[in-house]
């Protein structure tokens, strides 16, 4: 069997989304700019498209992709409030990594 | 070809996906973003969901990001971050949490996991009522008829985020007209109270 013979199964586009999910999950966790951790959440909302859609396909149904209408619109509001908070934060302190964020700190 | 092209574009997209987490200039992460985007597009479309690529490609690489670097040269945040970590075990904590992530989802995705039975919501080739409809007809039929109610709930969070937006963004304890006045008074008070945060801001830091 030659290289360009090899069927594209539904397992390699879960097995992408789920290491981009990690990347993000992970991004996430260890960056402390908030923009960039905004940025890793988009990431882990684009896996989590890519799996949808990939089962839309795989079972051979349009709910996947509609699905995924609704995460676009909730990402795109997430994204507006999010980036108003920021804004917010930065215009009263001066900083925007998340280390600076420690009102509640005891 | 197919798998050669999946191939080309899951590699970009890794590396897009590796910028962004790595990149220490929030610009740069913002144009990382871009590639990974654009590269789950093409998977899209490699799927049949050709609407969603061409929306993926508007929506994100054109609305999302574009407002990520308005805000990152708005508020001048485009300086280095320094990627070391202050907390002790924060680091070690987060890779070991992303390996049992990432180990739960391979094991998942490698089961036999097609239990559902197909086509709930309507098929994405077979012709209905005897017309062969496109992409783009489905997914319509689909989103006005068994997805009507969540649609109307979307109208209503789009309308709450942007009056999120609006009031969380504009200057705070402020009312909306006293900006809008030429009124020098007015400024200069506004110019103290933000001179007074910032002040507040770098005392307490």
């Amino acid at each position: 069997m030659t290289l360009a013979a090899v069927e594209v199964t539904a397992n390699y586009y879960l097995v992408l989304g789920a290491l981009l999910f990690t990347i993000g999950a992970v991004g996430l966790l260890v960056r402390r700019n908030v923009l960039v951790m905004f940025m890793c959440v988009e990431l882990m909302l684009n896996a989590a498209n890519l799996t949808f859609v990939t089962f839309a396909h795989e079972l051979d149904d349009v709910g996947g992709q509609s699905i995924v209408f609704f995460t676009l619109v909730v990402a795109a509001a997430e994204v507006a409030v999010g980036l108003a908070i920021i804004v917010a934060i930065f215009r009263r302190r001066r900083g925007a990594t998340a280390d600076d964020l420690d009102l509640l700190k005891g | 070809m197919e798998f050669a092209i999946f191939v080309v574009f899951a590699a970009l997209a890794l590396a897009g996906a590796l910028g962004v987490v790595l990149g220490s200039n929030p610009v740069h992460c913002a144009l990382s973003l871009v590639v990974t985007l654009v590269s789950v597009a093409v998977f899209f479309l490699q799927q049949d969901a050709q609407l969603l690529a061409a929306v993926q490609v508007i929506v994100y690489a054109g609305a999302i990001v574009v407002l990520f670097l308005f805000v990152i040269m708005l508020l001048g945040v485009d300086k280095r971050e320094s990627l070391r970590e202050t907390l002790r075990y924060q680091r070690p904590a987060a890779f070991a949490l992303g390996a049992i992530v990432l180990a739960e989802v391979l094991f998942l995705a490698g089961r036999t996991w097609a239990t559902g039975a197909s086509s709930q919501r309507g098929s994405l080739d077979a012709p209905v009522d005897g017309d062969n409809l496109n992409n783009i007809e489905r997914v319509a039929r689909s989103l006005f008829t068994d997805f009507l109610w969540p649609f109307e709930i979307t109208a209503a969070l789009l309308v709450i985020a942007v009056v999120g937006g609006v009031v969380l963004a504009r200057r705070s304890g402020q009312p909306v007209e006293l900006l809008d006045e030429a009124d020098d008074e007015a400024a200069e008070e506004v110019e103290e109270e933000v001179r007074g945060h910032a002040e507040e801001g770098t005392a307490s830091s």
